[in-house]
């Protein structure tokens, strides 16, 4: 590759960065949800089972998910509102012999990975609509380090979230395996992150504008994360949505954290998860490529 | 080698033929005007030159590259400035020009010594660490402006560079326009709809219209070609005698009379005013008040057109006004 590619991409991910610790609000409020699922799913689920859960307890956590918690809240608020859940929850459930929030927060982390990236890979949306896109596409650098850059800069801003929702769930007294199971689980996180930006990617070359986007967060975003086991575990589903679920990618990225960060609730080898989500990844990021380098400027 | 040529530039949408063979050759340094109204392909055009968008057919080379094969050679040597903004607005002034030099492939010697320099020259320096969110719709044009200079290009598209500024920005630009041509080098093109800036600031313009070129030429020969200055005069006694004088002399190309002046159409009405003076005072005829009309640029399109640009714009407008004076009428 030419200086000036690798350059581009250098810049490019740069700009993702700067911009990413000027909007500290709008990081506070990412990580305000996962937050709040981590420390109120906790707290209603002290006696969770992890072979068989009752039903009015999936009840409950539905109607707590689509609530929606509004981030109100200022930081201070919320990290003692949850520090104190995430204790209450934890002396309880550890007293039953069970921990949820340790099976928990390694789906919690998985959720903000999800989100980060997908958002992350939307925002071409936001470079097109602004008009910066026509800038980038205008000068000699090719398509390919532009989107790369872009990537990896996705990447690093939604991992730094993953690993700020790890520390809180620290706070909370999930016990985590450092640094083996960390720096392992860091290699999921990349494959995770990167796929989940690239299909962001994807999706954002082929809309015009931002009205395709609510019905991405609906109907692609909210299932592949529900579908994951990041709250519970697939064996509490019906058969046939155990079945959708082993087709999504996230089942599998989340599946692998659980077995390298907490050690528990892992279903599956680490051989599979690592050979599906690279294969996705490297399906995801083909296909971002390919339809950013095709994409209209405007 | 010209700055531009183009070999019958074709653009086709479905069925509109927004760019219709054009063959057009800029030089080296030239300050060259696209005049015409919204819609003539002024701006498809600048997307096919700045590789943005693919011909349908023909071919153009700018700086000596083939947009449709050199794509990144052409691109290392052009400098666009759209007219929409397309700034980061989430970084600075100085981090936006930084970034754009980057993606130029400058030195970071250069990079830092041309952002000092373009910012001087758009007059932006101490707004240079200000987030571009907090900037007025006239300083993003500038800094956009500073931006195309970054890399040192040899051709510079301005796309409406004034569009929807107030007159003493849109003098100020200008200024930077004629600045930054003469210091920098740069051929520039410029497109717009507004007369007075093709007028001021273009050394050659050429009138668009439905994607084709009606005309080409500099300014000053546009409007000869137009015909006629009128001179209208307001005389005391002695019209009639003045009348008959006045058929005698050549270079009066039509006299017509109306809401009692006499107007003369002639050849460049400035030199000819004080042989009218001096010919009325021989003979001995009181001018009361003379008043000289020059062609402008409007005549000029609808010379060419049969339509002026305003006349154009009020098209749609009237249309709309139509529409809904229509929909109160019902009511």
């Amino acid at each position: 590759m030419k200086v000036l590619e690798l350059q581009a991409v250098y810049v490019m991910w740069l700009r993702e960065m700067k911009k990413f610790f000027r909007s500290w609000s709008r990081v506070i409020g990412m990580i305000a949800m996962p937050a709040f699922f981590l420390a109120f799913l906790g707290m209603g689920f002290q006696s969770f089972q992890i072979q068989g859960v009752s039903y009015s307890a999936v009840i409950a956590n539905i109607l707590i998910a689509s609530w929606g918690l509004p981030p109100n809240l200022g930081p201070v608020e919320s990290y003692w509102v949850a520090k104190i859940a995430g204790s209450i929850a934890d002396v309880v459930a550890q007293s039953l012999g069970l921990n949820y929030t340790n099976f928990l927060a390694p789906g919690i982390v998985g959720m903000i990975l999800l989100f980060a990236s997908m958002v992350a890979g939307l925002s071409i949306l936001w470079d097109r609509e602004f008009g910066f896109l026509k800038e980038v596409m205008v000068t000699p650098v090719s398509r390919l380090s532009i989107a790369l850059g872009r990537t990896m800069g996705g990447v690093t801003t939604a991992i730094m979230q993953g690993l700020l929702i790890l520390g809180i769930s620290l706070f909370m007294g999930v016990k985590v395996n450092v640094p083996t199971g960390l720096s392992l689980s860091a290699v999921f996180m990349v494959l995770i992150s990167t796929s989940f930006v690239c299909l962001g990617m994807a999706f954002a070359s082929r809309m015009t504008d931002f009205q395709g986007f609510m019905l991405i967060m609906n109907f692609i975003i909210f299932p592949l994360f529900f579908l994951s086991g990041a709250l519970f575990p697939l064996s509490s589903f019906p058969s046939w949505v155990q079945t959708v679920a082993y087709f999504d990618p996230l089942t599998y990225g989340v599946d692998a954290l659980r077995t390298t960060l907490v050690g528990i609730g892992g279903t599956m080898p680490l051989t599979t998860n690592f050979l599906v989500l690279i294969g996705f990844t490297a399906a995801t990021l083909l296909l971002a490529t390919y339809l950013f380098q095709r994409s209209e400027v405007d | 080698m010209s700055a531009i040529k183009t070999h019958d530039l074709t653009k086709k949408f479905k069925n509109l033929t927004a760019v219709d063979r054009l063959n057009i050759e800029i030089e080296k340094g030239e300050l060259f005007g696209m005049l015409g109204p919204n819609g003539a392909g002024k701006t498809t055009t600048i997307k096919m030159l700045g590789t943005l968008i693919k011909p349908t057919s023909g071919t153009a080379v700018v700086w000596g590259h083939n947009v449709l094969t050199e794509k990144d050679e052409v691109r290392s040597n052009i400098g666009i400035v759209f007219q929409d903004p397309s700034l980061d607005i989430r970084l600075t002034g100085a981090e936006n020009l930084d970034f754009h030099a980057r993606m130029y492939g400058l030195s970071k010697e250069k990079r830092k010594k041309r952002i000092k320099e373009v910012l001087d020259l758009v007059e932006l320096t101490e707004h240079a660490k200000t987030l571009v969110i907090k900037y007025s719709g006239g300083m993003k044009r500038r800094l956009e402006i500073a931006r195309g200079l970054m890399h040192f290009p040899h051709v510079l598209f301005l796309d409406e560079p004034t569009l929807g500024l107030d007159p003493q920005t849109r003098r100020r630009i200008w200024d930077y326009i004629k600045k930054m041509t003469s210091e920098e080098e740069v051929t520039a093109i410029i497109t717009t709809h507004y007369m007075d800036e093709a007028d001021f600031l273009c050394d050659r313009i050429a009138i668009i219209d439905f994607g084709k070129i009606v005309a080409l030429d500099n300014s000053k020969n546009l409007k000869q070609a137009v015909g006629a200055d009128v001179i209208s005069l307001q005389i005391g006694d002695g019209e009639e005698k003045f009348l008959e004088l006045l058929k005698g002399v050549d270079w009066v190309q039509k006299i017509t009379e109306h809401d009692g002046l006499i107007d003369l159409n002639v050849q460049q009405g400035e030199t000819k005013i004080p042989e009218i003076v001096s010919l009325a005072q021989k003979a001995g005829i009181r001018i009361k008040s003379v008043n000289l009309r020059e062609p402008t640029l409007e005549d000029v399109f609808l010379k060419y057109t049969g339509r002026t640009i305003r006349q154009e714009e009020g098209g749609a407008k009237s249309l709309m006004k139509e529409r809904v004076r229509s929909v109160e009428r019902r009511r």
